[in-house]
């Protein structure tokens, strides 16, 4: 590196504009010294350091200052789904819809398993897997769909991750309308005392689902096929969720085995049992398979268990984002070029 | 002074692999063997920036430019080093990424704003200003992808120059748009540089350097070649650019090709400035006759060359410039050395500092060698104003009352 300035007066000074320059300089630096006043002149500005390694909580506050944008990501992941066409969310619920009436004919007709109004049972269950699904999803695949912006824009971009989870809890209300219409039409009656369950549960599937969108966003820049194994993953996790089979049918055949604590390990089952526990409400009910006996529909445990169940879900999800939130921060420097 | 944005030691690593393994299949087929090179973008690299100076970043493709301009803002992460930076920060490295198709103009103001970094109740204060330097009024609720890329680019413009940054980054942007379009952009940069505001600009135009830097950095593959006066610079780039053997991109003869330096048919050797004051003053008077003397080399001898000289003042803007090939008069050099002068019997300026390029170029253009380094200044004794010496006379008719 050179300082030019010095080395112009030696190398070529013969000109004679260069003996006169000092002049000019002078009056260039007075009108950088005016500038420079009037850039101090706007307040105090915060400072940001961009190096390979940055502090953990610097990336917080920058995440929090990010919140707007949050709010317009998730109004954009929506207002494109829809095409901003207004009947469009309708359609989002059309598909939601049709499935529980085909199940609906199917479990009541051809393969009854003895579930009464097995529809909302399914359906409360379905409708927090699907917010969990849709939110891994989505959330695995954002930062390489939003590539063109990552590599042009610097923001944090956690804020992705989030969005695709906010946006999959946006679609999840959608998809609570068509359970609410579905128990009109049944005229079930949901638990009203306990609706204040849904709180803890729906806290502990946002933050696990928020922890693992981070972290697979970020190893889905390195390894493209994390989507699909993802995907694949899902789809068995699905059955591991008392959705289509009572819960009681699995306990006792675990039990057996005392292998019941492995079920709880899967961390979106106490939120599902809780929401089938506030929708369908029917804890003991006849079954429409044995018409003699009386079957347990949901779980016997109290409600202290389930507010236990979820708030430990949320506690461990809640170090899972942490860590995920750092390990995206490592992987986060290279993501420019790796798209 | 302070200090606006501070370079340190930086340095960025690009690794290169033959085959890119980017499944999770691919790198446990390949296990522990990926062959790769490292590439150095950008070696140990140190400046400052002071608070509201404009710098230009110069260089040829390749030669690390886009590179530094994501690590200062922070899209890629230096391999080592840091960059600190005081304030707000926007980076215009493309206008309008991040816009959604689907949205309408609003509401990808909305978006790109926030990505920027301005805060909604900011937008909601700017927004008609925004859309009125996009000249988008009509067409603000349709779908952004309805726009024809003129109107897409002014849109990613207007709301990149509204995010209120204490530094503004900007990367080759201004070469899109139309003229009328440019000569905004180039105003709202002025007005920028006005407020106070750090800007670090990156261009392989040295025109535009020339008019809107005060210093700038030379950059060649990754490594810094200097760092100085915009005039300086210019002059370091383009020595730089006549020993890399490529075209000057600026002045004379954008895109020719250049022949390597050890095989130039021509090479000038020298260029003085005389007039006849030159003992006793180191200025020009007005109407003063002025002489460029081209001292060359050719061992070959060079039939039918073009001479050409070109005249800039401080801000960069050419005040002339012409060739033999204009005046219609043919040159050959014969070989050995040799002085080919060019002279002014009057030289009409009244004031100001104006540099001097010359080249000798081939009759299809190919540059053979360029002096971009000379310079004289005008200075006025009168009273008159401005910078070109026009002679003017006074004269009063009295017409009488009759």
């Amino acid at each position: 590196m050179t300082e030019l300035r010095s080395e112009a007066g030696h190398e070529h000074g013969a000109g004679p504009g260069e003996q006169a320059a000092p002049v000019l300089i002078g009056e260039h630096e007075r009108e950088l010294a005016a500038r420079a006043a009037r850039a101090a002149a706007r307040g105090s500005k915060p400072t940001r350091i961009v190096a390979a390694r940055t502090n953990v909580w610097r990336r917080f506050g920058e995440l929090w200052r990010s919140r707007e944008l949050f709010g317009f990501l998730v109004r954009k992941e929506i207002k494109v789904k829809y095409k901003n066409s207004f009947l469009g969310f309708l359609w989002s619920m059309l598909n939601p819809a049709m499935n529980l009436a085909v199940f609906y004919v199917l479990f009541t007709y051809f393969l009854p398993n003895g579930i009464p109004n097995f529809v909302i049972y399914m359906f409360s269950a379905i409708l927090v897997w699907n917010l969990f699904l849709t939110a891994v999803l989505t959330g695995t695949s954002t930062i390489v769909n939003n590539g063109g912006i990552v590599k042009k824009v610097a923001f944090p971009r956690e804020v992705l991750s989030f969005a695709s989870v906010g946006s999959s809890f946006m679609f999840f209300l959608f998809q609570g309308i068509v359970l609410i219409a579905f128990m009109v039409v049944f005229w079930h009656r949901p638990a009203w005392a306990d609706m204040w369950l849904l709180v803890p549960a729906l806290a502990s599937i946002v933050v696990l689902a928020s922890a693992l969108s981070v972290f697979l966003s970020a190893v889905n820049v390195y390894l493209r096929d994390t989507q699909h194994l993802v995907e694949v993953i899902l789809n068995a996790w699905f059955w591991a969720t008392p959705a289509i089979y009572r819960f009681s049918q699995a306990a006792t055949e675990l039990k057996r085995h005392h292998l019941l604590w492995v079920y709880f390990l899967d961390p979106v089952v106490p939120a599902v049992m809780t929401f089938q526990r506030v929708f369908y409400a029917v804890p003991v009910a006849r079954s429409t398979v044995k018409p003699h006996a009386l079957e347990s529909m949901l779980a016997t445990y109290g409600v202290h268990w389930y507010v236990f169940a979820d708030l430990t879900v949320l506690g461990v999800s809640l170090i899972l984002l942490l860590g995920a939130l750092v390990v995206f921060g490592r992987l986060e420097g290279n993501f420019a070029e790796e798209l | 002074m302070a200090v606006a944005v501070d370079v340190v030691e930086v340095s960025k690593r690009f690794r290169l692999y033959q085959e890119k393994y980017q499944s999770l299949k691919e790198r446990v087929l390949h296990i522990g063997r990926n062959p790769h090179e490292d590439f150095w973008a950008l070696r140990d690299l140190s400046f400052e920036v002071n608070e509201g100076e404009t710098v230009g970043v110069l260089g040829r493709n390749g030669s690390g430019k886009s590179t530094l301009l994501k690590c200062v803002s922070g899209i890629l992460q230096p391999t080592e080093g840091r960059v600190v930076v005081r304030g707000n920060l926007a980076a215009l490295l493309e206008l309008g990424a991040g816009f959604q198709p689907e949205l309408s103009g609003r509401d990808n103001i909305y978006l790109n704003a926030s990505l920027l970094g301005l805060s909604t109740r900011e937008v909601d204060r700017r927004f008609d200003e925004i859309v009125a330097f996009a000249e988008l009024e009509q067409f603000i609720d349709n779908q952004v992808k309805f726009y024809s890329s003129g109107m897409f680019v002014r849109l990613g413009f207007a709301v990149a120059v509204n995010v209120d940054p204490d530094v503004l980054v900007v990367d080759e942007v201004l070469a899109v748009g139309d003229e009328n379009f440019q000569r905004k952009c180039l105003a709202r940069i002025k007005e920028f540089q006005d407020d106070g505001r750090t800007i670090l600009f990156v261009t392989h135009s040295a025109d535009l350097v020339r008019v809107i830097c005060d210093r700038a950095v030379v950059l060649s593959s990754g490594t810094m070649l200097g760092m100085g006066p915009a005039a300086e610079a210019i002059r370091l780039y383009h020595d730089h650019l006549l020993e890399a053997g490529s075209a000057v991109d600026t002045g004379f003869a954008a895109d020719a090709p250049h022949p390597e330096p050890a095989s130039r048919p021509v090479r000038i050797t020298g260029v003085e400035l005389d007039h006849p004051g030159l003992g006793s003053r180191p200025y020009l008077l007005p109407h003063e006759a002025l002489t460029v003397h081209i001292d060359y080399e050719t061992a070959a001898g060079a039939d039918n060359v073009i001479v050409a000289m070109e005249m800039h003042d401080r801000q960069g803007k050419l005040v002339f410039g012409s060739d033999n090939f204009v005046l219609d008069q043919p040159v050959d050099l014969p070989p050995g050395r040799g002085r080919v002068d060019l002279t002014f019997d009057r030289m009409p300026l009244l004031e100001g500092a104006y540099t001097v390029a010359v080249a000798i170029k081939s009759y299809l253009g190919v540059v053979y060698d360029l002096h971009e380094q000379e310079g004289f200044e005008v200075m006025n004794p009168g009273r008159a104003r401005g910078s070109v010496a026009l002679d003017m006379r006074i004269d009063v008719r009295a017409a009488s009352l009759s």
